[in-house]
């Protein structure tokens, strides 16, 4: 093996690396928050819905999980330009991820949702809160409570798998690499490096998840119970 | 009007299988009420018709001037008046003690933040657990959640209290104290009614026994009724539960 | 303007052979390499659990993206000047199936209660009898259901062999668009072909894990 290595070729251009990491943060956090909400209403419309509700979103699920992401970022990219829409390859990103986490999230909560024992609507029902209170209060806090740690993986495989929406040159880490090793002819170190990057960023996403989960979860945090 | 309840020939099945067949009873205020029997007697589901958990197929239910048995029964204002414990305390996991107490003040009848804790801590007091307001569910022993699950129906002041076998899942020893919170409330003239196989306290608190047998009341009257029974089944009951 | 005709039908549909013979690669493949991976992650060696966690920490917060493109510029760094992209797409895939699939084992074995090890122990069976007589089978049962529930996630990510150039249903659809462009009506068709490849296994999947779920009750 004669190749030599030569990472100071990529030093110039750090900048830029720090950038696509920025991006791929922002991406990922829009992402994931509405993707959290889209999910979540998704579960609780699944669970507790009319008929054709139940159906609508039992169909969005399965058809999200049984196709790659890929082509749902082509579907939703020339999908919408079909349409006679111009969209920014960002937009469309987003886009792309939000309706592929939501399907994921809608999943997650629902064995949540699922879990929370139907002795504990009683009580709420028998202490006079009303349906939404006891959603909100009894169902829903407590469920997602006990997916975070799902979830969390959830997210960080989105903030991995945001790295597809290169694909249709969206900005964000991977694009940025897909230029920089096009600029320098180093394809090797650039992926080393952004491979580095995205697995701190995966620690950093994970650790974030953490200490959100500690301020929110004052139980877990009270009895110690892992996140 | 005395009755604080009132069932009149309730009926109730399950598929094909008829579990109250004609229930007649009365609870004057102040009083506290022992249903007692055999299990699959109908005397849990009598509690649960009595606070809507179930609807009746016939007869009548009046709970604190609510009918019951009326299709168009306002369930968040009889719940207002009624309390109920269960047998397996049902606690909110994810909340402290306190914060379960405070829940139904604040959420049902808007009581502030402070005014509610204010409460919480009174009513936690009563059952002898204001050191322990901050505890989870989970960090509690299995009396110590069923005297915050009696907190909890008691912070909505309700008028009238069930309590659905409340003692089943606790070890003799935890038996003790929350039997001696259910005695310390019957005192302070809170009226009752207990679904119970605990015929020593039913002998020594309640004001009226009423067994349940087949689905009916077979027997009703005091305390001392269990010591001098008339129907053959609950003298055989008695029997064989003490 | 040439539009989508049977015979672009035709090519997608070969295509998705190569999906699934890429996908059994990277199962089998992933399979062996993540066996090994779930054993030592278990193993009752200090560093070899630090290097198994080590390992599958890698695997699962890099990427698939980034994997690709890093053995398909690293095998023509290593001398082989003109490689086929299956070699690249399916080392790849295999590398990331492993540290998933070793997870998801390990996660299976220690499902099964302490008490069975103690009770093989006291009947004097070794360790890897303890392991291979008493745990894995019940481990197996257990495993079943995820193991197929990710293979549905191999099928899919097999797509992202596209971008090493390997000709696969998601490079096929892009292909079929350079020459007649109708981006929408032909990725719409590839979902398709994923649907039908995948939506069996995930209803297996399930089936699957209701029963063993009815078995424990």
């Amino acid at each position: 093996m004669t190749y030599q290595f030569d990472f100071a070729a990529l030093l110039p251009y750090w900048r830029e690396f720090a950038m696509g990491v920025w991006l791929t943060l922002q991406l990922s956090f829009v992402a994931t928050v509405l993707g959290f909400v889209l999910g979540t209403l998704c579960a609780i419309g699944r669970s507790d819905g009319a008929p054709w509700v139940k159906a609508l979103v039992a169909c969005y699920v399965e058809v999200i999980r049984n196709t790659p992401l890929l082509v749902q970022i082509f579907i939703i990219y020339f999908g919408i330009a079909t349409l006679g829409l111009h969209v920014d390859a960002n937009v469309a990103a987003v886009l792309a991820l939000v309706v592929n986490v939501g399907a994921y999230t809608s999943e997650i909560v629902r064995a949540g949702l699922e879990s929370i024992h139907k002795s504990q609507l009683e009580a709420a029902e028998c202490l006079g809160l009303s349906r939404p209170q006891t959603y909100w209060h009894v169902i829903v806090r407590p469920a997602i409570e006990r997916v975070y740690p799902a979830l969390t993986s959830q997210y960080v495989l989105l903030m991995l798998a945001s790295s597809i929406t290169s694909q249709i040159s969206a900005e964000e880490l991977t694009a940025v690499a897909n230029r920089i090793q096009s600029d320098t002819f180093r394809s090797f170190e650039t992926y080393i490096v952004v491979g580095v990057l995205y697995l701190a960023l995966s620690f950093v996403v994970r650790i974030a998840f953490w200490l959100f989960g500690l301020v929110v979860f004052v139980r877990r945090r009270k009895l110690g119970t892992a996140l | 009007m005395s009755a604080v309840v009132s069932l009149t020939n309730v009926e109730k099945s399950f598929g094909a299988v008829k579990v109250l067949n004609g229930v007649s009873f009365e609870v004057a205020r102040g009083e506290v009420a022992a249903v007692i029997g055999q299990s699959g007697s109908g005397k849990s589901t009598a509690l649960r018709c009595i606070n809507a958990l179930e609807t009746i197929e016939g007869g009548q239910i009046m709970v604190c001037g609510h009918a019951v048995h009326d299709p168009k029964l306002d369930k968040k204002t009889l719940r207002r008046d009624v309390g109920i414990v269960f047998q397996s305390y049902n606690l909110f996991p994810h909340l402290t003690a306190e914060q379960n107490i405070m829940l139904a003040p604040t959420c049902v009848k808007g009581i502030g933040k402070a005014a509610a804790r204010d409460l919480a801590r009174e009513v936690l007091a009563r059952v002898g657990l204001e050191a322990k307001a901050d505890h989870f569910p989970e960090q509690l022993s299995g009396g110590q959640q069923q005297r915050v699950a009696i907190a909890r129906s008691l912070a909505m002041q309700p008028k009238l209290m069930l309590f659905d076998e409340v003692t089943s899942a606790l070890d003799p020893q935890l038996t003790g104290e929350v039997l001696k919170v259910m005695e310390d409330l019957a005192r302070g003239g809170m009226t009752m009614i207990l679904v119970t196989h605990e015929m020593a306290f039913a002998r020594k608190v309640a004001s009226k026994v009423i067994y349940m047998h087949q689905g009916t009341v077979w027997e009703t009257g005091p305390g001392a009724m269990l010591d001098d029974p008339k129907t053959p089944e609950l003298r055989a009951f008695v029997g064989s539960g003490l | 303007m040439p539009t989508f005709t049977l015979i672009h039908f035709q090519f997608l549909c070969w295509a998705a052979l190569w999906t699934v013979g890429l996908s059994a690669i990277a199962f089998v493949g992933g399979g062996l390499v993540g066996f090994g991976v779930a054993l030592a992650r278990i193993s009752s060696t200090r560093w070899v659990r630090i290097l198994a966690t080590a390992y599958i920490q890698v695997v699962q917060g890099t990427p698939l993206l980034i994997l690709l493109f890093l053995f398909y510029f690293g095998i023509a760094i290593v001398g082989f000047k003109e490689v086929p992209a299956i070699f690249a797409a399916g080392l790849g895939l295999t590398i990331y199936s492993s540290g998933f699939l070793a997870e998801i084992w390990r996660g299976c074995i220690e499902s099964v209660p302490k008490t069975q090890w103690e009770a093989a122990e006291c009947l004097s069976l070794s360790r890897w009898q303890r392991l291979t007589r008493v745990i894995l089978p019940q481990a197996m049962r257990i495993a079943t259901a995820p193991t197929v529930g990710f293979l549905v996630q191999i099928v899919k990510n097999t797509s992202l062999a596209s971008v090493v150039g390997f000709v696969e249903l998601s490079q096929a659809g892009k292909l079929v668009n350079n020459s007649i462009f109708e981006p929408f009506t032909i990725f719409m068709v590839v979902a398709a072909i994923y649907f039908v490849l995948c939506y069996p296994l995930s209803t297996w999947s399930r089936s699957l894990e209701r029963k063993l779920n009815v078995g424990r009750r």
